[in-house]
């Protein structure tokens, strides 16, 4: 049996039908079924989470709650008061997000955060929905946010088209850094992986050398278990801040 | 010079930028360490905020993995 002299590290990004006849007809695909599966499940824990509805918590209904008031002080903690208003966006987008990391990094699921397609949508949807906030807000005055108070007039025309740029440039950076650190992540783990399987084709001192690689991926996964957590958390934070920007002006 | 030679280097090339983000990184956390070093109680204040910046820092580095992934593989 020849060895692949090349890893083929993006095949596992690819997209197949799931669910068979039924899948294959209206294109659902793994990436769907995921989806799917973490939305139940996040409904799921807060539906049967909240039943028994005791003054004193039970474990279940401590997670629930701890998930809420945990994304309420974050959401009220960088916009405000007003921040209310769009905690179940903010709510939904984190979790989401996190159950799109954590569920890639169980055998044979997959992670659809590590497509560009879905980050930049969701990026995508955080900029017109804070640029659309700003500019019920304030209306035309919202363009005042790009020329920063106290800066020098006759450097307008330097700094407006830097701060437009840096202004479209946050979906953009929002989308690349959820999927680069989902990919990177997976493409390690596949790279490692096929590192064992090319040693064990090397005899039995390869498959006994076999174990380093190995050791490597179990660290690897425990690193990405605190990768997918903080990435859905700085793409929760980042899009309060960016709200804070829009509801303040500053 | 042939495609895939020229691809690999490109490759290595584009990870130089990874010496910025581990000096980031590096700052990020000893201005931590040193800001709990002299005020124990700041470590709640401090934590988010740093684990905040080295995220945003990580990413820098995931915009040149992702550089180097591009030239790499198409």
């Amino acid at each position: 049996m020849a060895a692949d002299s090349k890893i083929d590290a993006l095949g596992q990004f690819e997209l197949h039908t799931a669910l068979g006849p039924l899948g294959r007809s209206v294109n659902f695909t793994q990436s769907n079924l995921m989806m799917v599966l973490g939305g139940a499940l996040i409904i799921g824990t807060l539906i049967y989470g909240m039943r028994p509805r005791a003054v004193v918590p039970g474990r279940l209904q401590s997670l629930a709650e701890i998930a809420y008031t945990g994304i309420m002080s974050m959401a009220v903690g960088s916009i405000g008061p007003e921040g209310r208003r769009f905690f179940p966006f903010i709510f939904a987008l984190f979790f989401f997000v996190l159950m799109g990391n954590l569920l890639g990094l169980l055998p044979y699921s997959f992670t659809y955060t590590s497509h560009i397609a879905v980050t930049f949508g969701l990026a995508l949807m955080v900029i017109v929905v804070v640029t659309v906030v700003s500019l019920r807000i304030h209306g035309l005055h919202f363009f005042s946010y790009f020329f920063p108070v106290g800066a020098p007039k006759l450097l307008a025309p330097l700094i407006i088209p830097i701060e437009v740029i840096s202004y479209l440039s946050r979906p953009v950076s929002l989308a690349i850094r959820l999927f680069a650190n989902m990919v990177a992540g997976h493409v390690m783990f596949e790279v490692f992986a096929t590192f064992v399987v090319l040693l064990a084709g090397a005899g039995a001192l390869g498959t006994a050398a076999g174990i380093l690689p190995m050791a490597i991926n179990v660290v690897l996964v425990g690193f990405e278990l605190l990768v997918a957590v903080l990435q859905a958390y700085v793409f929760a934070i980042l899009t309060c801040i960016y709200l804070h920007d829009a509801v303040h002006l500053h | 010079m042939e495609v895939a030679a020229a691809k690999a280097l490109g490759a290595g090339l584009a990870v130089i930028a990874l010496a910025g983000v581990g000096i980031g990184i590096g700052n990020i956390f000893s201005a931590m360490v040193t800001s709990v070093a002299r005020n124990p109680a700041a470590r709640d204040a401090v934590f988010p905020i740093g684990i905040l910046g080295f995220a945003l820092t990580e990413a820098v580095a995931l915009f040149a993995l992702l550089i180097a992934f591009l030239i790499l593989f198409t």
